[in-house]
């Protein structure tokens, strides 16, 4: 081990507040997470342990997933490294049809022994909570595969690019921060590889090595003598992308309203930080908003938080069912409404689809976790509700025979269900450009960027922040805002939605810890749109004196 | 898996000092099981159980320290992860806020850990479920819930002789009732360290009867409300608040507790003189483990009195820094409530609100610690001391700091998440939209 490729760790703080527990694993040096797993062909034994041992235990459909799990996170603030931290989880789960009924267990004993006592277990628990099934399990047919494989497109694997590099890259951009006038700045590279091995008693063996990073900051500038302060989230996006992502290339940024820069598949985190210190400055004497209805310019690293809770949410198949009932919900959107056919959710340019194979995206994997093959499809096409996300044992519920392919746990030791894919708003048809769409408003207001978030439990009413606003008047950005906060209800959001900027401005936002079900598991999903207006809607003003 | 005595604990953690050449060496060990039950549309959907066991080294050379963690405790496994942990120190950069472990220190016995709750069975949870299942389906109502417990041990060795071993048990409920129609849903949490306090058809019932007197709620305009809190509704943003009296931020001027011109609002009363909130991890309702993970011990600590604030939360670093003592972060929060009931509080409204819980609370500013969220699952108006009808969900935008300066009554406490929160009215509490949603 050299020097640069130090592992520091002052404890688990900063990285068990954000970082769910179940997923850490063990900690390890950074050279261990270079050393090879296990090899596919062990694993393929391995995995025909469990379908066997299910099978002669009179299951009638089982699937293993082994799953190597690394992480690795860097923490800076100012001129400091907080931690860095490697970990590295290993382990199968099996899960298993018996009697109609699920069962699932899991062990990190990668053996035949350890695999053969963790599949009778699951075939225990299918079997046990058998006597209290309703209606037996109905999967989806799923052609089999044989042995694939799938990778996501990285140009730079994280895992070889020395700790050391990219602690500087965080020090950099906090040191430009701070020359620019931060007060405080907060740093963090979350970067993630899954790889994972599927097999199913239905003939597959997929193999997939999955990568994920997140660069994110947060710049605080403080007024002492108002006793004000202010912060400034990065405009970054998690990307299901190698390391490449940091490299800040110019094609892949733009200059916005405003004079931000808005950047694609390449994130500059330097000069974000710089443009981030500058703005949180501007933020602390920026004119507090007057409440009242305003034509919103959407960008897509905004959009895209209202699109995972109002669209991607709602349309879960298991909450609209009832199973999410005592979490995070139920659904306004209703088996009757789509099957009427005619459930206006949004006005006509609205298309919403939903995308497990788009490339750069959180969710893109060739394979779902019960080994169906990924795919997009259509969730409101011209405004109108006409699908779901649904896996093998719900497509039945929808009359449909094959899964959408959007099921997924968070680690081995977790059971998978069904999970929300990409979802995004397609791009306007016809050319237009966010300084077009400007021009055209005349009381209204831009909005960049992800803040607070909060939706009713049915997913009709919801309040979102940002992390800039502008004012615009009369086709023009006169100034910043601040205390800024829209009220809306889904469909009404929707239906008021008139105009879309064209492909050239479509981006993706991502959530890179999106949590659900109890108990919680996280996932990773995108979500892609282009600048996009929404008229007259209710604007407060969050400003509050204690 | 094995949840070690404390000799078992001492045993196993000697052995891996004894292979540290750091110059200081830090050892948290640490087992837990726990289970769980999730059901929904009057059926079992999940049921689990989990257990997880982790020795962490944290070794150091001067300023310069590494952990690693490990999850077998064999003679090599200990020896193997203290030389990682060595290894990684050595290569790491100082950390100038690195604090030299904590020598000995004497800790309170703490009573957290209750026997009843580690011998839970699978039977348990799924009578559990039953006792919601059963009665939902004869009042056509449908039950969606989960149980999850849990029992372990953490211990703490260090090479300046520091030790500290704690048990501890927990046992968590939620259920939530919706009226087959749609149109009511009723909640309703629990969660003890004893599970022999726990009655899951008590709780049901009280959740199916929310559901079934909230269905066909009525639009009211939203607006400025005397609203009743129950413990669940006012429990996170009191959380919330509590979270934040943090010395370190409200020193650097990006907290709610900093003052203008400079300072913190220290020793300033912010709150209604009868707001008092404190910390116990001996307190018999809401008992913790007595000491935290940098090996401090936790004491009572008066947090905010007669509406004054007397502490804020120093990390050690911190404390050193302004040459103060250290006072750690508090393990539970307890507020003083009164000797109503909650039908004593409905009595005493002429025009009101009572509020069930709140939902999907989010901070929008943290400079005024103002947080949006919505009302659900249980939401009444209460007219000339009676709930009047249901109402529909409303979305709230609301400080716990003016919430607590608008305090009308309090009323008996109640143990939520933890923490023992009073029942409350509060004068001129802010809804700013409706909901649909049921």
């Amino acid at each position: 081990m050299k020097r640069r490729d130090f592992v520091q760790l002052s404890g688990m703080g900063a990285a068990s507040l954000l970082v769910p527990a179940s997923m850490m694993g063990n900690t390890i040096p950074t050279e261990a997470l270079l050393a090879p797993g296990m090899d596919v062909v062990v694993k393929k034994r391995m995995a025909d342990v469990a379908l066997n041992t299910a099978k002669s235990l009179g299951a009638t459909y089982a699937d293993a997933r082994i799953g190597r799990y690394l992480n690795q996170y860097v923490f800076t603030r100012e001129d400091k490294v907080q931690n860095v931290v490697n970990t590295e989880s290993f382990g199968i789960g099996i899960r298993v049809i018996a009697n109609g009924t699920w069962g699932f267990a899991s062990t990190n004993s990668v053996t035949e022994d350890g695999i053969k006592k963790a599949t009778q277990q699951a075939v225990a628990i299918a079997k046990a909570n058998s006597k209290i099934q309703k209606e037996p399990v109905k999967l989806a047919p799923v052609p089999s595969y044989g042995e694939v494989s799938w990778k996501t497109p990285i140009k730079k694997d994280f895992k070889e690019v020395p700790v050391s590099e990219k602690v500087d890259l965080l020090l950099s951009a906090n040191a430009a921060a701070m020359e620019s006038g931060a007060n405080f700045v907060n740093s963090a590279l979350f970067m993630v590889n899954e790889q994972k091995y599927f097999a199913s008693t239905d003939g597959s063996y997929i193999d997939q090595d999955v990568h994920r990073i997140w660069p994110t900051f947060s710049v605080t500038a403080v007024d002492r003598g108002a006793g004000k302060f202010k912060t400034r989230q990065a405009m970054s996006a998690p990307m299901g992308m190698g390391y490449e992502y940091m490299d800040g290339l110019a094609s892949e940024k733009k200059e916005g309203p405003a004079g931000i820069t808005l950047y694609s598949k390449s994130y500059d985190i330097v000069e974000d930080a710089v443009q981030a210190a500058k703005q949180a400055k501007e933020m602390l004497t920026a004119k507090s908003v007057d409440p009242g209805k305003y034509d919103l310019v959407l960008e897509p690293n905004h959009l895209g938080l209202t699109i995972h809770e109002s669209v991607g949410h709602p349309l879960e198949l298991d909450r609209v069912l009832g199973y999410e009932a005592n979490y995070a919900g139920t659904s306004f959107a209703t088996l009757d409404k789509w099957k009427s056919g005619n459930f206006n959710y949004g006005s006509e340019i609205v298309n919403l689809v939903a995308d497990k194979t788009q490339v750069g995206s959180l969710g893109a994997v060739g394979y779902d976790d019960e080994g169906v093959k990924c795919k997009k499809w259509d969730l409101v096409r011209n405004g109108t509700l006409v699908n779901y996300q649904a896996i093998r044992d719900q497509v039945n519920i929808l009359g449909q025979n094959e899964s959408h392919g959007c099921c997924y746990a968070q680690s081995w030791n977790d059971v998978q269900f069904q999970r929300m894919p990409n979802v995004s708003l397609e791009p306007g048809k016809e050319k237009y450009s966010i300084a077009e769409m400007i021009k055209d408003v005349e009381k209204g207001i831009y909005i960049a960027g992800r803040g607070s978030y909060s939706i009713d439990q049915q997913r009709y009413n919801f309040q979102f922040g940002g992390t800039i606003f502008y004012e615009i008047k009369n086709g023009e950005i006169v100034g910043m805002l601040n205390d800024v906060a829209y009220q809306s209800n889904t469909q009404e959001f929707w239906n008021s939605c008139v105009k879309i900027c064209d492909e050239n401005d479509y981006r993706l936002f991502g959530s890179f810890f999106d949590g659900k079900g109890q108990p919680s598991q996280v996932s990773a999903v995108s979500h892609g749109s282009a600048t996009s207006r929404f008229n007259d809607i209710n604007v407060i003003n969050t400003g509050r004196s204690i | 898996m094995a949840i070690y005595t404390e000799e078992e604990a001492r045993k196993i953690m000697e052995k891996a000092l004894s292979f540290s050449t750091a110059d200081i060496c830090e050892i948290n060990l640490s087992g837990s099981e726990s289970g769980n039950i999730r059901y929904a549309r009057n059926s079992v959907s999940t049921s689990g159980h989990r257990s997880n066991q982790t020795l962490a080294v944290q070794s150091s050379f001067g300023k310069k320290s590494g952990t690693a963690t490990i999850d077998e405790f064999d003679d090599a496994s200990l020896e193997k992860v203290v030389k990682r942990a060595e290894e990684l120190a050595k290569l790491s950069p100082e950390n100038p806020e690195f604090m030299d472990p904590l020598g000995p220190q004497t800790y309170d016995k703490a009573i957290n850990y209750v026997e009843a709750t580690a011998n839970i069975t699978p039977e348990y949870r799924a009578s559990v479920a039953n006792d919601s299942i059963e009665p939902a389906t004869k009042q056509d109502v449908t039950a969606a819930g989960f149980l999850d417990d849990s029992y372990g041990f953490s211990a703490m060795l260090n090479s300046k002789g520091l030790f500290a071993y704690n048990k501890f048990s927990n046992v968590d409920f939620t259920v939530t009732m919706r009226t087959n129609d749609g149109t009511g849903s009723g909640w309703v949490s629990r969660d003890y360290n004893d599970v022999t306090k726990f009655n899951a058809a008590e709780a049901s019932k009280i959740a199916i009867d929310k559901a079934v007197m909230s269905r066909e709620a009525k639009a009211i305009e939203p607006g400025k409300y005397t609203v009743i809190l129950e413990p669940a509704a006012a429990e996170n943003l009191i959380r919330n608040m509590g979270r934040s009296l943090n010395a370190r931020t409200a020193d650097e001027g990006r907290s709610f507790m900093s003052k203008e011109g400079g300072g913190t609002k220290m020793g300033e009363k912010i709150l209604d003189e009868r707001v008092n909130i404190w910390s116990d991890p001996l307190h018999p309702e809401v008992p913790t483990s007595t000491w935290n993970g940098a090996g401090q011990p936790l004491k009572k600590t008066t947090w905010i009195e007669n509406g004054v604030v007397k502490n804020l939360a120093y990390s050690r670093y911190w404390a050193e820094q302004k040459g103060v003592e250290p006072v750690p972060f508090p393990s539970n929060l307890i507020m003083s409530g009164g000797d109503a009931s909650l039908e004593d509080l409905i009595k005493g409204t002429k025009k009101g609100i009572l509020v069930t819980r709140l939902w999907y609370i989010r901070s929008v500013d943290p400079q005024t610690l103002l947080y949006t969220g919505l009302t659900r699952d249980g939401t009444f108006y209460i007219e000339n001391g009676k709930i009047k009808h249901p109402v529909k969900n409303f979305r709230f935008n609301e400080s716990p700091i003016i919430m607590l300066n608008n305090l009308e009554t309090l009323g008996k406490q109640v143990r939520i998440n933890g923490n023992l929160i009073p029942y409350m009215k509060i004068r001129d509490f802010t809804f700013t939209s409706l909901s649909d949603a049921v």
